[in-house]
């Protein structure tokens, strides 16, 4: 008994100080390094405006290439699904020339240098077959000829690669990288190699060739082999960038600017408001209607709430207004396994057991209720994370998941604890009531019975 | 119990509000939002930073629909709304020189949308996943009460709940749309999911008290019949059931009326959506499991 006494202390000071830290790392107070990230209806950021070169691209293709830009960007500016950003595509035109640019917000960014080196360090891959003409020219160290050339554009992007592996030569165990193309692109290699053997396919990056096989053969299977003189490193490193998204059209960096936040200083107010005041309504209802239970439930709550705040700092977790929307809702869903409880030990309770034989039972009959359901939450975030592309639901799914998880834990550990710990001898009066909820006074018919005797 | 002596009612009663909800999703269809349409930027530069607090509301009164106005650099001001007639576009330069003077416009270009067709696509293959994977994991969890239900049908009757529950505020916000022009943005999409992860944790716990009364009535004398057993299920779980989604009610509540105004609708969203997964869990899931039951008895 006073072994549980100890823990529950221990609990609830861990609570305390994670509050603490929770509070006091945000800006302007002590230890304000570890500030919470809010997004762009929140905070304000960054507003980065490139330009694609559409020039290679027929124009049948010029929508779906931006498009496929688009989503390599967002995904490499939100690698964990937690930025928040905004990546559009805009069509703009100059003296009657349509430009084609991309529009990359991130919020909170404060260091604009490396958030252009992250979406800069996306590779460009093209593949280019060589002219006829150019078989005939005299390279030399001083010439200057340009890669457009010796090379003309093939129809093949990089937005037709599938995926990209380290391998190794069989003859020399030098690194090499295999790429493997998708569907579409595999017809479309394969359709090249046909047309063109005995003419050098080069397999540039980022503007150099850094690979020019001759075509032999045509190639059906949709793989090819890049040999560059790779260290090891530098073979994972394109490949974990190619895998990134290699994007399918040069991207150029033409304008940056700070941007403010689109609701100000007010939505955040307003969240916060919001926030605590349900927590308190919240809190008045258990109290009433669970009693002593319920201060128990609303402790568990409390550390609830810290415990998932220090982790979106920790992540970090990009909190919009709809994320602390949803942060909230999470709480009023943590009560449930609180609920779930308190319930069976009423139940417990009206068959006539002890306080501590009925926490008992109540716990061990409402875990299978609480570790199946909350397991069916935990799948669906998990696959909406693993599954969708779009940022707004992988961050929805991030958040609803760290929610589950940690009310799971924190019922099962807080609520268990504190309960036990405050488990009062049998019988009490006072003390039946305070165990009871609802409008019983927590007697049962047997207990009419006993008492008379 | 009640729920399940009236099961008839409660099944007419969702199945007008199916209807009704069908109804409003294919004649009137959703208000669909820039997130989802794309539209148009358009950056101003002023000479003296402007007020947004003065532009703000003369915008909101021209009516565009959903808009986004933010500060820029020093002196501009980035808006993005949907695409503009040109008679709204002079609306909305008028009520951009509410902030200061007439602003200049450096570009007024027209900007895709952020959740497009493609992703819109993929998206509605995790929600079909999650759908199957959840049929998959009750089916498993429910294997040892495979009588006389089986497992599997506990699953589709899960699936059936959802259903229902993400219908009703879709079908909802179709009418809003027709009727009230109230748009639909990728925090809609949010709410619905929410919606889905929290009617199956619901409808799961209700279920489970099934399993555990089935389990206890192997060995309990007088036997009970199905429909007593999955009645009593739901008398015992009905306290815990409204509670739950009370808390849930309340933070919504309270969200809805002193929240931020972008979350207005997506806490409406969520209050229809919370509601209907209550009473999909207690009136609809457990019923139609006895429904079943009977129809294989019968067969």
């Amino acid at each position: 008994m006073n072994k549980i006494r100890v823990w529950a202390i221990i609990l609830i000071i861990s609570g305390a100080f994670i509050g603490y830290f929770t509070y006091s790392t945000e800006y302007g107070q002590t230890l304000g390094n570890f500030p919470f990230k809010f997004g762009l209806d929140l905070s304000g950021g960054t507003h980065l405006v490139y330009q694609a070169n559409v020039s290679n691209i027929p124009a049948k293709d010029i929508d779906s290439s931006m498009q496929a830009l688009r989503d390599t960007i967002e995904r490499r500016v939100n690698i964990f699904g937690v930025s928040e950003p905004i990546v559009q595509v805009e069509k703009g035109s100059l003296n009657g020339v349509t430009l084609h640019e991309l529009i990359v917000e991130l919020p909170g960014v404060t260091d604009l240098n490396k958030a252009i080196a992250q979406i800069g360090s996306t590779p460009i891959l093209e593949f280019r077959l060589e002219k006829l003409e150019a078989k005939n020219l005299e390279i030399t160290s001083t010439s200057n000829i340009t890669l457009d050339q010796i090379y003309q554009p093939s129809v093949i992007t990089g937005k037709d690669l599938a995926r990209a592996d380290v391998a190794f030569d069989p003859t020399t165990s030098a690194p090499q990288v295999s790429l493997t193309f998708n569907a579409e692109g595999a017809a479309k290699f394969a359709d090249v190699t046909k047309n063109n053997i005995g003419k050098a396919l080069a397999i540039i990056l980022d503007g150099s060739p850094i690979s020019t096989p001759v075509i032999r053969d045509q190639i059906t299977d949709g793989k090819a082999v890049i040999n560059g003189n790779f260290t090891p490193q530098q073979a994972q490193e394109l490949v974990r960038n190619l895998n990134y998204g290699a994007l399918p059209v040069p991207i150029e960096l033409i304008g940056s600017q700070s941007i403010g936040a689109s609701l100000g200083s007010d939505a955040l107010k307003a969240s916060m408001a919001a926030g605590i005041m349900s927590f308190i309504i919240i809190a008045i209802f258990l109290i009433l209607w669970y009693r002593l239970p319920g201060l128990i439930a609303v402790i568990a709550l409390a550390v609830y709430t810290v415990l998932n705040l220090a982790i979106f700092k920790l992540i970090p977790v990009t909190l919009t207004s709809a994320g602390l929307a949803g942060f909230i809702l999470s709480i009023g869903m943590a009560v449930d396994a609180n609920i779930l409880i308190f319930e069976r030990m009423k139940e417990e309770m009206r068959r006539g057991h002890g306080q501590e034989m009925a926490m008992k039972e109540g716990f061990h009959r409402a875990w299978l209720s609480i570790r199946d359901s909350n397991l069916s939450s935990i799948i669906t975030a998990l696959i909406l994370y693993y599954f969708a592309t779009s940022s707004l639901i992988k961050g929805f799914a991030l958040v609803f998941l760290i929610g589950v998880l940690t009310s799971m834990f924190t019922a099962i550990t807080v609520s268990r604890t504190l309960l036990f710990a405050i488990s009062p001898k049998v019988g009490k009066r006072f003390s039946r009531f305070m165990f009871s909820n609802g409008f019983s006074s927590g007697y049962t018919l047997e207990d009419k019975n006993t008492s008379k005797k | 119990m009640f729920v399940i002596k009236y099961r008839k009612i409660f099944y007419a009663f969702s199945v007008i509000l199916f209807a009704v909800s069908f109804y409003g999703i294919f004649t009137y269809g959703l208000k669909l939002g820039i997130d989802f349409n794309g539209g148009v930027i358009v950056d101003m530069n002023y000479t003296t930073a402007p007020d947004t607090t003065k532009i703000n509301p003369a915008l909101e009164k021209l009516n565009i629909g959903d808009y986004s106005l933010r500060a820029s650099g020093t002196n501009d001001v980035i808006l993005r709304t949907k695409n503009l007639t040109d008679a709204e576009r002079n609306d909305v330069i008028a009520a951009l020189s509410l902030g200061g003077e007439t602003p200049t416009v450096k570009t007024f270009d027209a900007v895709g949308p952020i959740l497009g067709a493609e992703l819109q696509k993929k998206s509605m293959y995790s929600v079909a996943m999650v759908l199957l994977a959840i049929v998959l994991f009750i089916t498993f969890a429910f294997r040892h009460v495979s009588k006389p239900v089986s497992s599997w049908k506990y699953g589709i009757v899960a699936v059936v709940a959802l259903f229902h529950d993400v219908l009703i505020p879709i079908g909802f916000f179709a009418f809003l749309g027709h009727f009230y022009g109230i748009e639909v943005d990728s925090l809609f999409v949010t709410a619905v999911l929410v919606v889905l992860g929290f009617s199956v944790h619901d409808t799961i716990v209700v279920f489970d008290r099934t399993r555990e009364n089935l389990k206890l009535n192997e060995t309990a004398k007088p036997k009970k019949d199905f429909e007593q057993i999955v009645g009593d299920s739901v008398s015992q779980t009905f306290i815990r059931s409204i509670n739950t989604s009370l808390t849930v009610l309340i933070a919504l509540l309270v969200l809805y009326f002193t929240g931020p105004a972008t979350t207005k609708d997506f806490s409406l969203a969520l209050l229809v959506g919370i509601v209907a997964g209550t009473y999909s869990s207690i009136f609809i899931g457990s019923p139609l499991l006895v429904t079943l039951e009977k129809i294989r008895k019968n067969k």
